[in-house]
């Protein structure tokens, strides 16, 4: 029971992650049918971007954690939605007419481009978050000490993704990303600026992902400039698992793929953690494709 | 109110278009009829901003479309529904109706709208709730223009409203068409079924291959025995 608690709110808080992610990918493929492969870059420039303005800007001292934790992530959405946006005029635009074989190039690209510049920019070395900016503390469920921030990460998570749910099927942008990701013509034919939508789209999709970089720092550490090759690759699984192209779904893939991988170190073994991980993208690919909640697809010609 | 001045649009290397010259009065009903391949679709295509004019002009009262980029075109007042219908399939009639308003944000001019539409389509209000990839064919076509109502269009763009649809429900979906008209919006009718289209029009253009071939009055062009034997399937008699 006690391991059981533990791997579960585990698997929560790292499926939150991938979850946060894994939404921009499936964004960014739900309007362009394209795999932004850039994305887990991003994540990781968020966890830099995250790291500088605790550490180098020492905001902690200045204003207190609260205060600065608050600014820090406000900063760093704002930043990664930026660079999302400049990632999009650079590589795709361009492109948008071309075949999606040189977009997917490009974006191939844009990930190189992205990690070497964070090395270069904050050098190859392991970098560690503060250690003392949360206390250590625990909560108990059903006896069993569990570290605060798990279920922070867990809940912020959770709250952003009812926040994006709202935003997609309440407002008018939100509508209108609906209907580019359905019909991109018949959506210019409505009225709808698709390349606005594409930019916005392109916006935030990073923000979130940079949001789950300073979620991974808090959490664990320490950050490194190639971390988001991995997390972006299961966020990608998470994406698919839950079927591309669809917000719920990726919510769905990314937890389930946290609680796949929480329990499969704690009960098969720790290390076959990401196989196992990628052994449910394998499964699902040959299984079901369109993975567990298809694009809604109710078209009749 | 609209005006094609030498058109010319080209995919790749083909040229689809070579050179049209057209214009529609404020008011009218136009239709524009030709074969497969004629450059019909095109031509709508074309004055919605989703394929790109290699040269030429588009006009609409006055000023250049064909510089403007499709929302732009839509904001002022032109709107298609185009072929194939292109619902939002997973969306329901309502959210449809909705997107179609989606470049008006006056709020009470829309709902009053909404009402318009469901007046003319009673179909549609019964079945706001639903699926519209759910609806019939001929459900979906009056989902098609009843969503491109919603914008308030003074041109309205129709491209093949009847196509595969059920010859009573042809004839029930084109006098909606009349009664649109008939309420002062100024239509350009894409039409394969011409003699139909004819009846309905105000005026006419022939289009083949790219190129125009006849022009006209609608009932000069229904009576004319080139355009029965080419697209009204009455040859010449027998004997």
């Amino acid at each position: 029971m006690e391991f059981f608690i533990q791997q579960l709110t585990n698997g929560l808080a790292v499926g939150g992650i991938y979850a946060l992610i894994a939404l921009g990918y499936t964004m960014v493929y739900g309007v362009l049918k394209l795999i932004n492969f850039a994305h887990g870059d991003l994540f990781t420039l968020g966890a830099y971007l995250g790291f500088t303005s605790l550490v180098s800007l020492g905001l902690a001292d200045q204003l207190g954690v609260g205060a600065a934790l608050a600014l820090c992530v406000l900063l760093v959405m704002g930043l990664s939605a930026l660079a999302g946006h400049v990632l999009e005029r650079a590589a795709y635009r361009p492109l948008r007419k071309s075949g999606r074989l040189s977009a997917v190039v490009s974006a191939l690209g844009a990930s190189i481009f992205i990690q070497n510049a964070i090395m270069l920019l904050w050098g190859a070395r392991d970098r560690a978050y503060p250690a003392d900016l949360l206390p250590p503390m625990t909560v108990s469920i059903a006896g069993q000490p569990v570290p605060l921030i798990r279920l922070v990460v867990f809940a912020v998570s959770l709250l952003v993704m009812v926040g994006l749910y709202v935003f997609i099927n309440r407002t008018r942008m939100g509508m209108a990303i609906r209907a580019a990701a359905i019909d991109q013509g018949a959506a210019k034919l409505m009225g709808i600026d698709v390349r606005r939508v594409v930019a916005v789209v392109f916006m935030i999709g990073p923000a979130l992902g940079g949001l789950a970089g300073i979620m991974v720092g808090l959490s664990y550490g320490q950050i490194n400039f190639t971390m988001g090759q991995l997390y972006g690759l299961k966020a990608f699984t998470a994406a698919i698992l839950g079927g591309i192209g669809n917000i719920p779904g990726a919510m769905l893939g990314g937890l389930l793929l946290g609680l796949v991988e929480a329990f499969g170190a704690a009960y098969v073994s720790v290390a076959w953690k990401d196989a196992l991980a990628f052994f449910v993208l394998i499964l699902i690919l040959v299984v079901r494709p369109t993975g567990l909640l298809p694009e809604r697809v109710a078209e009749k010609l | 109110m609209l005006e094609l001045i030498d058109l010319k649009v080209s995919y790749g290397p083909v040229e689809a278009l070579h050179g049209l010259n057209l214009t529609v009065a404020e008011g009218e009903l136009v239709t524009i009829l030709g074969s497969n391949g004629a450059g019909k679709t095109t031509t709508l295509m074309a004055v919605s901003g989703l394929v790109p004019v290699r040269s030429g002009e588009i006009r609409f009262e006055g000023r250049r479309l064909d510089t403007l980029r499709s929302h732009q075109v839509v904001a002022l007042g032109v709107t298609q529904a185009p072929e194939g219908r292109r619902i939002f399939g997973p969306l329901t009639v309502s959210e449809n109706l909705a997107l179609g308003a989606f470049s008006r944000r006056d709020r009470p001019a829309a709902a009053k709208r909404l009402r318009w539409v469901y007046d003319l389509f009673p179909r549609l209000f019964e079945r706001q709730d639903q699926m519209a990839g759910t609806l019939s064919g001929g459900e979906q076509q009056m989902l098609a223009i009843g969503r491109a109502l919603m914008s308030e269009p003074r041109l309205l763009l129709l491209d093949e409203p009847s196509l595969g649809l059920a010859p009573l429900l042809v004839r029930s979906i084109f006098q909606t068409i009349r009664a649109i008209n008939q309420a002062g919006v100024t239509i350009v009718l894409v039409e394969q079924n011409a003699r139909a289209a004819l009846k309905l029009a105000d005026r006419g253009y022939v289009l083949e291959v790219g190129r125009l071939v006849m022009a006209g009055p609608a009932a000069d062009l229904l009576h004319d025995p080139r355009i029965q034997t080419a697209y009204l399937g009455g040859g010449p008699p027998a004997g």
